[in-house]
């Protein structure tokens, strides 16, 4: 047998870090991205909906502040009442429907009890607004929520 | 309007001659088929067999009366009319992925592969060795070229990438043209030569298209957004998302509208305002079949409530003329500054031909600037 199959550390090489044509993300500077303030989102709901929805941390790498910014985003949507969804959707602009389908389909990543139901119908309000094209633009963004 | 329908498998890619009585389509497989129109048929004329991969770019130059076809086994090759049959002259690309989309120059003396080897090759004819060369362009592209358009001037080329880009590079040739006059794109233009790169859109950039003065450029891209930047000191993009599924190509016809289709295979028209840097959306372009209105028994409601949860009573049947995917449109009749006729083919192997006139006045809030 030859020598070399003793050890076998060469597997644990991750050979995609090594290839020359590997691409590369502009990188964008997080800068003060911290995500929505917690404290201020217990108040009027439609407020809080906004307030959650400022700031996203699209360019920080920082897992904990997402996050931070997710729980407290999906904090204000099961907080909501069913019949005020529509109208909290409605409310808001374009770049908005699209940062609140990107956080409802980041909700769905990780369901507990009862987040799938009340995502299930914000997306069917946000999708009547947005249409596929939210949904497309989810899944193509290089900067995810 | 008029629909065709030529096969039943996808038609990857078109193009018309000069006065628009034949047309070049490639039927999904490694041929180019030459159609030819006798009264309301079409009649196949002739068959290109050369390429040893599926032909993914095919344009003919209405001038020379020369078609320049592309395809997945690396090669370009560039048909003259001889006689009766079309003789192919291979074309050596120094590539070594598949070419993805081929264009004639305006002057139709350089043509330009964009490749999957993440550069464009531009080639042009030279007299000496009676032999085509190409020259590459590699910085700073990152990935596949999916589309190219030129601008007017013979010069500059807008380049839709899978790196989420749309650049325009200059494609000068000393050997072949003279130095180039500026533009609004910039007055330094040695080869290769970034003049313009996009930001803000993300997704792949599946169409580009320059408009019919070379002053605007637009693009659509896969985060269903469609663009238009517009050249000067500093240049101005404006772009909109749309609710619709990613759109595939674009066109201009006019200096402002745009008509682009993709995947929801029917055309729309975008409009471009200049004065306030902004793009609307100005219609969908279909011609809607009047379906019939049918009443939905109690039971069916239930039925349609168990087994698709909804109680509407759509049918799954799309409603347009194209039943797939529109992956290319071409003008016919007008070039971009005043098109009357344009052309569509798609997934499901048909061709349409539109006609604006019609259009316009088929939907009544339609304003084509």
């Amino acid at each position: 047998m030859a020598k070399n199959t003793l050890s076998s550390r060469f597997r644990k090489v991750d050979i995609d870090e090594f290839d020359e044509n590997k691409f590369v993300d502009d990188h964008d500077e997080a800068a003060d991205q911290q995500g929505p303030d917690a404290v201020e989102i217990d108040r009027d709901m439609m407020a809080a909906l906004h307030i959650a929805l400022r700031n996203p941390p699209i360019n920080s790498k920082n897992p904990a502040i997402k996050e931070r910014a997710q729980a407290a985003v999906l904090r204000v949507l099961t907080s909501f009442k069913s019949s005020d969804i529509e109208p909290a959707v409605k409310s808001l602009d374009k770049n908005g429907v699209d940062l609140l389908m990107k956080y409802i389909y980041k909700g769905f990543e990780r369901p507990t009890e009862n987040s799938s139901a009340i995502l299930l119908q914000w997306h069917e309000k946000a999708f009547a607004v947005g249409g596929l094209g939210s949904i497309v633009r989810v899944m193509t963004a290089r900067k995810t929520v | 309007m008029s629909y065709h329908s030529f096969l039943l498998e996808p038609i990857s890619c078109h193009a018309w001659n000069k006065d628009r009585t034949q047309i070049a389509l490639c039927p999904n497989n490694h041929e180019v088929h030459i159609y030819k129109k006798d009264g309301n048929n079409w009649s196949k004329i002739h068959v290109l067999k050369e390429h040893n991969g599926q032909v993914t770019g095919i344009d003919w130059a209405p001038e020379s009366n020369r078609i320049v076809t592309c395809g997945t086994d690396r090669n370009a090759y560039v048909w003259t009319l001889k006689g009766d049959v079309w003789k192919p002259t291979l074309v050596i690309l120094r590539i070594n992925r598949a070419a993805r989309c081929v264009k004639w120059s305006p002057k139709e003396n350089k043509f330009a592969v964009g490749s999957g080897s993440r550069l464009i090759s531009v080639c042009y004819f030279e007299q000496d060795n009676d032999w085509w060369v190409c020259k590459h362009i590699k910085k700073p592209i990152r990935s596949t070229i999916l589309c190219l358009d030129w601008h007017p001037n013979n010069i500059l080329l807008a380049a839709g990438s899978c790196d989420f880009k749309c650049r325009i590079f200059s494609a000068y040739i000393k050997e072949v043209e003279e130095k180039p006059a500026p533009t609004a794109w910039g007055s330094k233009m040695p080869f290769g030569e970034v003049m313009f790169e996009s930001t803000g859109t993300s997704g792949w950039v599946h169409g580009v298209c320059f408009s019919d003065s070379g002053n605007r450029v637009a693009w659509a891209s896969h985060d269903s957004t469609v663009a238009v930047a517009e050249g000067g000191k500093t240049a101005v993009c404006a772009s909109l998302t749309s609710e619709t599924l990613p759109l595939l190509c674009v066109t201009f016809i006019t200096e402002n509208s745009l008509v682009a289709a993709g995947h929801d295979c029917y055309p729309v028209l975008f409009v471009y305002d200049s004065n306030k840097a902004a793009m609307s959306f100005g219609g969908k372009l279909d011609v809607p079949k009047q379906s019939a209105q049918k009443g939905m028994t109690a039971r069916e409601r239930f039925q349609n409530l168990d087994k698709k949860a909804t109680t509407d009573s759509k049918e799954a049947v799309l409603e347009s003329v194209h039943k797939n995917s529109i992956s290319q449109i071409s003008i016919l009749n007008g070039g971009k500054a005043q098109c009357a006729k344009f052309c569509t083919t798609g997934m499901d192997g048909g061709m349409a031909i539109w006609d604006v006139k019609t259009l316009e006045s088929a939907m009544k809030d339609l304003k084509i600037v």
